[in-house]
């Protein structure tokens, strides 16, 4: 059951109630691919009867989030469990991912002995290298300056960074730090102007995937479910021809397209979060146990080189 | 009973802190003059109880967190600060000045509150 969605009246080609479709299969797992500007989406399971062709991309990586090593309370009394059972599904995938994006609340409280762990457990991780920016957990007491030590090697600032795979121009950036009363994510002048700079070199044809912790887009600020500075860093990407941004921070999938721009967060490793205001507030969901797996998981996200094809798949822990 | 959950191990904290008993921290929500904890912040579901928080000169405020998650109280100021505070953890500032003072989570910045301090 392949579902093609024809372009719509507007200029980015994507059908909105055909988009919404695909939404709304998110929660189980859902692989949409933008292709020339048509959008087609496939569930996970009639991936896995009938395999679908695109899914073996030119690159591949998985994005991990939100693992809270370290919490310990009903919501999840096991996080290092669910983590090794998203490692355990990763390196079942057919194709290894050439990498792994970590983004953010690596731990739940920035201790020495939750890194450990979460670097123990990601050691099994069968692919080439890890990459990593920090949640806001991750950074307690000490403005990220353990986090730097371990995970900032060959990173500026405050652990924001870029690297290139297979055409591909990868930008990992920090948003949890210096955070203003009252105030969302913040990604600060400093930052902003070595964004600015490091992709001023690429043609606009290059194909940009930008992760970050906190959501580069307003998903809820009334929880603090956004950044105060992120349409400045996105006004500096307007030029490119296909934007993924990654987030993690809600413990849920959600997914906007804006033009160029495909906004998507991940599910948590740890333990789910309400959808945006269903609860007084956010923070850890208590769901019942045989309903926990299904809420956490990993997104996988392949890239077709030549043509700007893009597919992310979110994967639940189980189904 | 997340709540009763909460309060008992709240109480069980303070006793450990201060040797309060448990019937002694029962009734401080009414508040007896001489009591050091009588003024305090709960921090639940991602907010300061009360926002706004007045005292005489001299009061010792204490926060306690009641969430899930961590959360700490900085002065917008910077004046003062607290550690992170884990579920159930509490802080104490003494406010010696007049003035108003405005804090905030720097963990959770949309949250915000204030003392004032007569």
């Amino acid at each position: 059951m392949r579902k093609f969605i024809g372009p719509g009246s507007s200029d980015d080609g994507i059908d909105r109630r055909g988009f919404l479709k695909c939404m709304a299969w998110a929660g189980t797992g859902v692989f949409c691919i933008i292709q020339g500007g048509v959008l087609k989406s496939y569930s996970l399971s009639q991936m896995a009867q009938h395999g679908v062709d695109a899914a073996k991309g030119d690159l591949s990586f998985v994005q991990i989030s939100d693992s809270h090593i370290g919490f310990s309370k009903p919501a999840n009394t096991d996080v290092t469990a669910t983590l090794q059972e998203a490692v355990a599904k990763i390196n079942a995938l057919p194709t290894p991912p050439a990498f792994a994006l970590h983004t953010g609340d690596l731990t739940h409280l920035s201790k020495p002995e939750e890194f450990d762990t979460l670097d123990q457990v990601l050691k099994s991780l069968k692919t080439s290298k890890v990459f990593y920016v920090p949640g806001e957990h991750d950074v307690l007491n000490d403005n990220g300056k353990q986090y730097l030590e371990r995970y900032g090697k060959g990173t500026q600032g405050e652990g924001w960074f870029s690297f290139d795979q297979k055409g591909v121009h990868f930008i990992g950036l920090v948003n949890v730090l210096n955070l203003k009363a009252g105030g969302l994510g913040t990604l600060g002048r400093e930052q902003l102007e070595w964004l600015e700079s490091d992709v001023k070199r690429l043609k606009t044809s290059t194909p940009i995937v930008v992760f970050a912790h906190i959501p580069l887009w307003a998903v809820y600020p009334e929880w603090g479910w956004g950044t105060d500075d992120s349409e400045q860093a996105l006004s500096y990407l307007k030029r490119f021809g296909s934007v993924t941004v990654l987030n993690g921070h809600i413990h849920q999938t959600m997914q906007k397209v804006e033009g160029n721009v495909t906004f998507h967060t991940a599910m948590s490793t740890a333990f789910p979060q309400p959808q945006p205001g269903t609860a007084p507030s956010p923070g850890p969901l208590k769901v019942p146990a045989e309903k926990l797996r299904s809420l956490l998981g990993v997104t996988h996200v392949n890239f077709l080189g030549g043509k700007h094809t893009l597919a992310i798949v979110d994967s639940a822990l189980q189904s | 009973m997340r709540s009763i959950f909460s309060s008992l191990a709240v109480t069980a904290a303070l006793v450990l802190a201060f040797g309060l008993s448990a019937v002694t921290y029962g009734k401080q929500g009414a508040g007896s003059p001489g009591d050091p904890d009588k003024y305090q912040v709960k921090i639940d579901n991602f907010s300061f109880t009360p926002g706004s928080l007045t005292v005489p000169a001299g009061a010792k405020v204490t926060w306690i967190n009641h969430d899930d998650v961590p959360h700490n109280v900085v002065s917008t100021d910077k004046k003062f600060a607290s550690p992170v505070l884990d579920t159930d953890e509490q802080f104490s500032y003494e406010f010696k000045d007049p003035g108003t003072y405005a804090y905030y989570c720097s963990i959770h910045p949309k949250m915000t509150g204030k003392v004032i301090v007569q």
